[in-house]
Parts: structure tokens; sequence; C-alpha cells
């Protein structure tokens, strides 16, 4: 490591010369440069890392550059202050707040879904159930994941939307609802899975200190496990909220293509991301204002889910530190 | 010798299918400090976790036999544990105040995790701080969080948790171990007050500690109680041979 050490070091006296394990020897290679092979593995690992940062700052560079390019047609003012999103008809409005509304619409059905049942799955989980149900029902839990969120979608389309018309005469065969409904179910696994893991890093000594001072199980978990978990809790519920902002294909294929601003879940609406979909997948040619709107809207939802995200990692760390 | 307050005959424990405690029968002196000294894993905590029905919250422990406090068995199926659990108060290994909670918050957790309220919040609040000798220190920040505190007063403050809910028996599970020597002395010299009014049963590591504090000591070896007599006479002149190779520090 430093130099002037080892010249220090070479004026010393030899004592070990005669040592049976050659120390002697070895004292040599403490001056040896790391081998390459360590060098070259080390550059090669540095490269993987900086590749993913790259495409993401690639990423963000793009979206940038065609955002910059929207606003550079399109007015700051229509876009935070028109009612209407029509860039594809003849008469264009530029308007984003119909497409924020049809996503937080869908997000806040979702969220109702999912945060009453994550949480409660989460602390029967954490608090009541036995090792063996534990040990079975988390990976089911976490397998309810993985399903493809385009079976959702058509799920949401050809059962939960015909099975709900009986009940409410009035719901449109692309609405908001059962959309919300199955992002919900889809959201599920992960705040209960995240609050799981909050609940369960909660010290057993807070248990034990509740139970000894007489209090019931459903009070110790009440009104001192849940509360100390509360940073995690929330960490896991902004995920979710992040999840549902950015979820597309349950929106694109049961919620419908009409930007609408409405507070009414039985009609369609377009979320942003449906509207990405839409643009995407059609002929719009490249360059033209179409074009750069799916940026201004991506822009859009990268800020929302970035705040979000950041939230969350934000009481995360505070979990991680213990400060709760 | 004072009348028991607690008798525990015949006590079996296990955890799974391993025996922790084996055939124990003790008797608990009214307002007086016993000590349960031995090595680790010679089931102390354990002994002390069954007098308040805490062994058996450990998934797969169980416990036998009969331990009465005041004459009624704690095991009868009859006996409620959770209410068992406010006559005869714990004070642990670490401190554990709740984090969410400020100083008079964690005085007054028992009664809230019941459900209750004190008539006299603010009353019991310093009564509790006082007798557990943390009032001077915090009357000023009482809405301060109670881990804010240093180990030893958070040590205090779980005491004085214990005492807001004016339990019988007190059961401290070696409560200075994760202390530093000024703040054992303190809680030391709480105890010695304390035991004017209540009856305390302490496990300790610590023989001097034993020496210090109880009246009577018990000497627990590989889940069996040894001997239990007069801390003077289990440290000065034992009956048991394992009890003098343990006192005199031979093993252990």
């Amino acid at each position: 490591m430093s130099t002037e050490g080892a010249s220090s070091y070479g004026d010393l006296p030899a004592v070990a010369t005669d040592s049976p394990v050659g120390a002697r020897n070895s004292m040599d290679r403490l001056y040896a440069p790391p081998a390459l092979s360590e060098r070259l593995i080390r550059a090669f690992l540095m490269f993987c890392a900086a590749l993913s940062i790259g495409t993401t700052l690639g990423i963000i560079g793009v979206l940038f550059e065609e955002t910059r390019a929207f606003f550079a047609q399109v007015p700051f003012s229509s876009f935070f202050g028109d009612t209407q999103w029509t860039p594809l008809f003849a008469e264009k409005h530029f308007g984003i707040w119909p497409l924020v509304g049809g996503t937080m619409l869908t997000t806040l059905i979702a969220m109702a879904v999912a945060l009453p049942f994550g949480l409660t799955a989460a602390i029967y989980l954490s608090e009541f159930a036995s090792a063996t149900v534990r040990k079975w029902l988390k990976p089911a839990l976490e397998i309810l994941a993985g399903v493809p969120t385009v079976v959702y979608g058509y799920f949401a389309l050809t059962m939960v939307t015909p099975l709900l018309q009986t009940l409410l005469p009035d719901l449109a065969a692309f609405n908001v609802l059962s959309a919300g409904l199955m992002m919900g179910i889809m959201i599920l696994p992960v705040i209960a899975s995240l609050s799981e893991d909050a609940i369960f890093a909660v010290p057993s000594s807070l248990r034990e200190g509740a139970l000894a001072l007489g209090a019931t199980k459903l009070s110790t978990v009440f009104r001192v496990v849940l509360p100390s978990a509360f940073s995690g809790i929330g960490a896991a519920t902004i995920l979710g909220v992040s999840r549902a902002i950015g979820e597309t294909m349950i929106v694109a294929i049961a919620a419908g293509q009409q930007a609408r601003l409405s507070l009414d879940p039985r009609e369609g609406m377009q979320t942003m991301t449906a509207y990405i979909v839409q643009v995407s997948m059609g002929d719009t040619p490249t360059g033209t204002i179409e074009f750069h709107t799916i940026f201004a809207v991506g822009m859009m939802l990268f800020c929302m889910t970035m705040v979000l995200n950041l939230i969350a990692q934000h009481l995360r760390g505070r979990v991680l530190k213990g400060s709760l | 010798m004072v009348e028991p307050r607690m008798k525990v005959q015949g006590l079996k424990a296990w955890f799974g299918s391993s025996i922790a405690l084996r055939d124990i029968d003790l008797d608990i002196a009214d307002k007086q400090v016993t000590a349960i000294i031995g090595p680790s894993g010679c089931g102390k905590s354990t002994f002390v976790r069954c007098l308040n029905r805490m062994h058996e919250v450990t998934p797969n422990a169980r416990a036998e036999g009969k331990v009465l406090l005041d004459g009624k068995d704690i095991y009868d199926p009859a006996v409620n544990p959770v209410a068992l659990r406010r006559y005869v108060g714990m004070v642990f290994q670490k401190p554990n105040p709740f984090p969410t909670m400020s100083i008079r918050e964690n005085v007054l957790a028992g009664l809230t995790l019941l459900g209750t309220r004190a008539k006299d919040e603010s009353g019991l609040v310093e009564r509790s701080l006082r007798q557990a000798a943390l009032w001077e220190e915090v009357r000023g920040g009482l809405d301060r969080p109670g881990v804010s505190l240093s180990g030893g007063q958070q040590q205090r403050l779980c005491i004085a948790r214990a005492l807001a809910m004016e339990p019988e028996v007190l059961l401290m599970d070696e409560p200075c171990s994760a202390l530093d020597p000024i703040a054992t002395a303190k809680v030391e010299e709480l105890i010695l007050e304390l035991r004017r009014r209540y009856t305390i049963v302490i496990v300790t590591h610590n023989m001097q500690q034993a020496q210090r504090v109880a009246d009577t000591t018990a000497f627990f070896y590989m889940g069996s109680l040894v001997e239990h007599a007069a801390t003077t006479k289990i440290f000065g002149n034992p009956t048991e041979r394992r009890t003098a190779d343990y006192v005199s520090g031979r093993f252990g």
C-alpha cells in the first residue's frame, strides 16, 4: 500500500532466516500487485454495473429530449390547464388530467382492495399462522405475484365485468371498476409480502413486553407490533401504489381507451399507461406531435413513480436503521 | 421464615421434547427478594417465565405442575394467563420500551393495552416513575420517546411500566445484564427499595448481585433445584457440594 512503509521495512534486520516455513520469502509478497486475473474480473464486474446505470441514464435522456420537443409545440399551460385529452382527433386537446384522473381512479380502487386484504394477510402470516402454514402460504402468495398481468387483464374483461354487470346493469363493457379490482388482486401479494417482512421484523422482545403487561394477543398486535412496523407498511403501500400507477396490461385491456375526466368507476377511462400502449401500437408516424405526446405522458408517469419510490426507499431505510 | 406468597409444586417445563425444568418445588416469600442463580442453560429464565405463564408463549413450549399464587393454582385450566400477567409483572434482560411511545405512554402502556385508562394518569405516571427512581431524571420531558433514554434509564422505565400495573409479584430476568456498573448499582438500589412493597424474584448471573439484593437464593443446575436457602447460607455455608463448587467459582 504505502511505499514509504516499504523502504523502512527493508532496513529491518533479518530475523527469521532459518524459519522452517520460509517466513522471509513470504514477506516479499507483501509488495506484489494484485494478479491480472483479479483486475480483469474487477473491471468486468464494474462494466456490468455501469451498463445498467448507463441504460437508465440513456432512457431518461431520450425521455427528456422528446418531452422537450413536445413542449416546444404544446405550451405547459394547455398540458396542465386543459381538461381534454384528444391528440389523436382532428380537434386536438392536450390536457393531461383525464389520463392522470383515470390512473388515479384505478389506483384508488386497486388500493382499496389490496391494502385491507394484503395487510390482514400479512398480520395473519406473521402473528397468527403456525410455522408450517407460513412456510406454505407465503410462497403461494408470491406465486400470485408472478401471474402475467395480461392474464389478469383478460380475466377482468371476460369474467369480472360480466359478473359485475349482473349487479350493476349500468356498467360499461370497458370500465375502471373491474380493472381496478383486478389490479388490486394483482398488487395484494406485493403489499402482503412486504408488510409481512416489516411486521415479522419487529423484535419479539416488544411482543413479550406487551404480553407480560397482561395485554391480549390482539391488543399486542394492534397497539405495539403494527405501530412499530409502520414505516415498513408505509413503504409497502407506496410501492403498491407505484406498481398500480405503472401497471399497463390490465387497464389497456379492461378499462377502455377513452380519455375521460370523470369520477364514475362504472365508465371506461384511459390511463396514462394505456394511452402509451394505444399510440405505440397504432400507426403514428415518428416525429409527429401525436408521437411526441407519449414521451410527455411517459415523463409524467416517470416523475410520479419516481417520487413514490423515493419516499418508499426513505421509509425502508428507516426500517433498516431501526429508528422507526 | 415469612409465609410464602407463591408456592411452586412439582413444576416441569419443556421446549418441544427436551425437558428444561424437572420437578421444581420452591416457596417464594412475601415481600422478599428471591434470587435464582445457576450456570447458563440451567433453567433459571424458564423457571421465572413459568411464574407468569410466559413460558408457554414460546412455540412448542409447555409446562406442568402447580404454581400457587395466594393459594390459587395459576395452572388451573380455568385461569386466564392474560389476566394472570397483570398480577405477576415482568422485567426482561434487555430493556424493551415500546419504540412508538413516549416515556409517559410507556408507563401507561399496560392500561392502554387493556383498553382502559387510569382515573389520575399524571398521578400514576409520577408515582410509578418515582418508585422506579426515574422521576427526577425525566420529569421535564415525559413526552420524549422512551427509546431516547440511556440503557439504564430504559430499564428503569420498563420497571416503572410494570409497577404501574400494581403487580403482586415482580419477576426480573437478569435485569442488569445489559447495563453498565453504574446503571446496575441504581437498579440494585431500586430493588432493595421495592422489596418493602413487592415480592420480587430475580434471575441473575452475577453472584455478587445475588448477595447484595436477595434475602434467599435458589441454585439451579441442569433443570433441577439444587438448594434454596437464606442468601448468607448459600454463599457462606451451603449444604450441597454442587452449590459450594458453583458459588466458589469452581465451575459455571
